[in-house]
């Protein structure tokens, strides 16, 4: 379309300073992470790899970063199954209620999440602590999955309604039972789909703070780590190198979300969840 | 072909499930489904009402236990109670404050993406909005903490002004709520408007509009519903945030009122009835945006 130039040169310059806003204060953090003083006052004294050495031999950091692991790895894992069979389930066949599947997949990442922390909260402590099952790594991954469903559910949908029925329509034709149809048709559709979901579920669960502070009890996840360190002054350098660590490992997998989704016409993987 | 090569011990059990269930359409859609719903609405819905049943519940004030006997007084509380209404209206005010903050930062961008830049420079763009999205809240957050300090990085580049940043407060917490947000505004705001067909914005112009007139009467009632879509997100992130507030300011929020009476005061039925509050918001704010037409833009 025809722009002026001058409203051309606006939009550079509205984009550049947006760009900017976005991406300021990451440049900052990761200035601070090699500071070598232990005070945040700017400008920052110099640059030292001290605190990324402190903070790879630092019990807590090391602890947490496992239970993040673990957490992101447990959450992703049943989100993928749950997220897969609803996606076929949806689109796939046709049953009462179908419109409404989606709307509860999206329902706990769309409800505040402080409303979904406490909702899971009330209930671990009414249905599970008379089961001896007190709050911990089981419980966060019960709450990370149940957000994370929705990643895979949009990904998995989305890749089913664009390859359509008939290469599974021409394996029935050909012989092949259901199970040898999924396993040799619709699953190696869907593999890249899956695998992006599975790095956008596995991020989005290794970041998430407001869930996991009501379901965690006493275990510290990376971020738990980080709220609560937040306090202790003498702690703050290895904060900001944890923080580097952490906006690093969780761009990494939805660059390579994106890239593994971008070649199809029908929109990028990783746009905001409800987005569908 | 290779199928023929399988061992043929479980094959015909297997073949004999396959041809059952092809037979029987409505059981695979029960087995496909059994887990997914399983678990969303017995541990998700499940919680749900519990949280809702639980709003009802009252706090025995001498012993501090929580009694479950069926009242309403939670919620009296809530309406009579100065404080917490002054919070629900702070915490509305701002996130209506970030929500058009985020869509004046956001259309710029969103318009150079969609209709101007090459498809190179657009698909660039849009990874460059997506991994922020992605990156952790939190370090975020204590990014803005550490740049708005006292003597951190905004006031130095402002002392030679002469002017000094805003400090923690509520500024600090709509501006970092806006920074927080801004792109799940950006990306339905792009698709919004690339879906706009140039031919008529080129007829806008054809037809004697300016490049304003233009803006005003075409291009805006076309991206309402993106803009709203996108506000349904900084409206609920910000209505359901009680760590930003606590990082980069000392006033409460909704969810600051939530957090504590779970936690510290361990008084659950009172943050249950304080959390239906956003939970309404919401559902009447989707209900509006329906109507507007902003679910197609999701």
């Amino acid at each position: 379309m025809y722009l002026t130039p001058a409203t051309r040169r606006l939009l550079r310059a509205g984009t550049a300073l947006t760009l900017a806003f976005i991406y300021v204060p990451l440049v900052v953090i990761a200035i601070y992470a090699f500071n070598p003083r232990r005070t945040l006052g700017w400008p920052t004294g110099g640059v030292t790899l001290e605190w990324f050495d402190r903070a790879f031999h630092n019990p807590g950091v090391r602890d947490a970063l496992w239970t993040s692991v673990r957490a992101a790895t447990g959450a992703t894992a049943i989100a993928l199954v749950l997220g897969s069979l609803a996606a076929i389930a949806v689109a796939r066949h046709r049953f009462f209620g179908r419109d409404t599947i989606s709307f509860l997949v999206v329902l706990p990442i769309a409800l505040p999440g402080i409303v979904t922390g406490m909702a899971l909260n009330a209930t671990f402590r009414e249905v599970l602590s008379p089961f001896g099952v007190g709050l911990g790594l089981f419980t966060v991954i019960v709450g990370h999955a149940t957000f994370c469903v929705v990643v895979i559910y949009n990904n998995a949908v989305a890749r089913l309604r664009r390859t359509g029925t008939s290469l599974e329509e021409a394996s029935s034709d050909l012989g092949a039972d259901t199970w040898q149809t999924f396993r040799r048709v619709t699953l190696p559709a869907m593999t890249s789909a899956l695998v992006a979901g599975g790095l956008l579920a596995f991020a989005l669960s290794f970041d998430e703070v407001i869930v996991t502070t009501f379901t965690a009890g006493s275990q510290q996840t990376l971020p738990i780590w980080i709220l609560t360190n937040l306090s202790r002054p003498n702690q703050l350098p290895i904060v900001n190198v944890v923080g580097v660590l952490v906006i690093a490992l969780s761009m990494i997998p939805v660059y390579l979300a994106h890239r593994l989704t971008a070649g199809g016409q029908s929109g990028p993987a990783a746009t905001p969840p409800l987005a569908e | 072909m290779t199928a023929v090569a399988e061992p043929s011990a479980r094959e015909p059990a297997g073949r004999r499930l396959a041809g059952f269930l092809w037979r029987r359409p409505r059981l695979q859609v029960g087995l496909l489904l059994a887990g997914p719903l399983g678990w969303l609405v017995i541990a998700y819905l499940g919680s749900l009402a519990v949280l809702f049943v639980a709003a009802f519940w009252r706090l025995d004030p001498f012993s501090g236990e929580v009694v479950k006997e069926y009242g309403i007084q939670n919620f009296q509380t809530l309406v009579e109670n100065d404080v917490y209404r002054r919070i629900v209206v702070r915490t509305v005010l701002i996130a209506a404050a970030v929500t058009v903050t985020d869509v004046l930062l956001a259309f710029p961008i969103a318009f150079y993406m969609a209709k101007v830049a090459s498809r190179r420079t657009r698909a660039l763009l849009v990874v460059a909005v997506l991994m922020p999205l992605w990156s952790s809240y939190l370090v975020k957050v204590y990014a803005w903490r550490i740049i708005l300090q006292e003597n951190g990085i905004l006031n130095w580049a402002l002392d030679p002004l002469g002017i000094s940043g805003p400090g923690f407060g509520d500024v600090a917490t709509w501006l970092v709520f806006s920074y927080l947000w801004l792109p799940y505004m950006i990306l339905p705001l792009y698709a919004g408007l690339e879906r706009i067909p140039d031919s008529l914005l080129d007829a806008s112009g054809d037809l004697g509009g300016r490049p304003g007139h233009t803006f005003r009467r075409v291009i805006l009632p076309m991206a309402l519903p993106a803009m709203l879509a996108g506000s349904i997100f900084t409206f609920s992130l910000t209505l359901g945030d009680y760590i930003t507030p606590q990082l980069v300011s000392s006033t409460q929020f909704i969810g600051n009122v939530v957090y504590a009476n779970v936690g510290v005061a361990n008084n659950l039925p009172l943050a249950a009835a304080f959390a239906t509050v956003p939970v309404v918001i919401m559902v009447v704010y989707l209900l509006v945006a329906r109507r507007l037409g902003a679910f197609e833009s999701l």
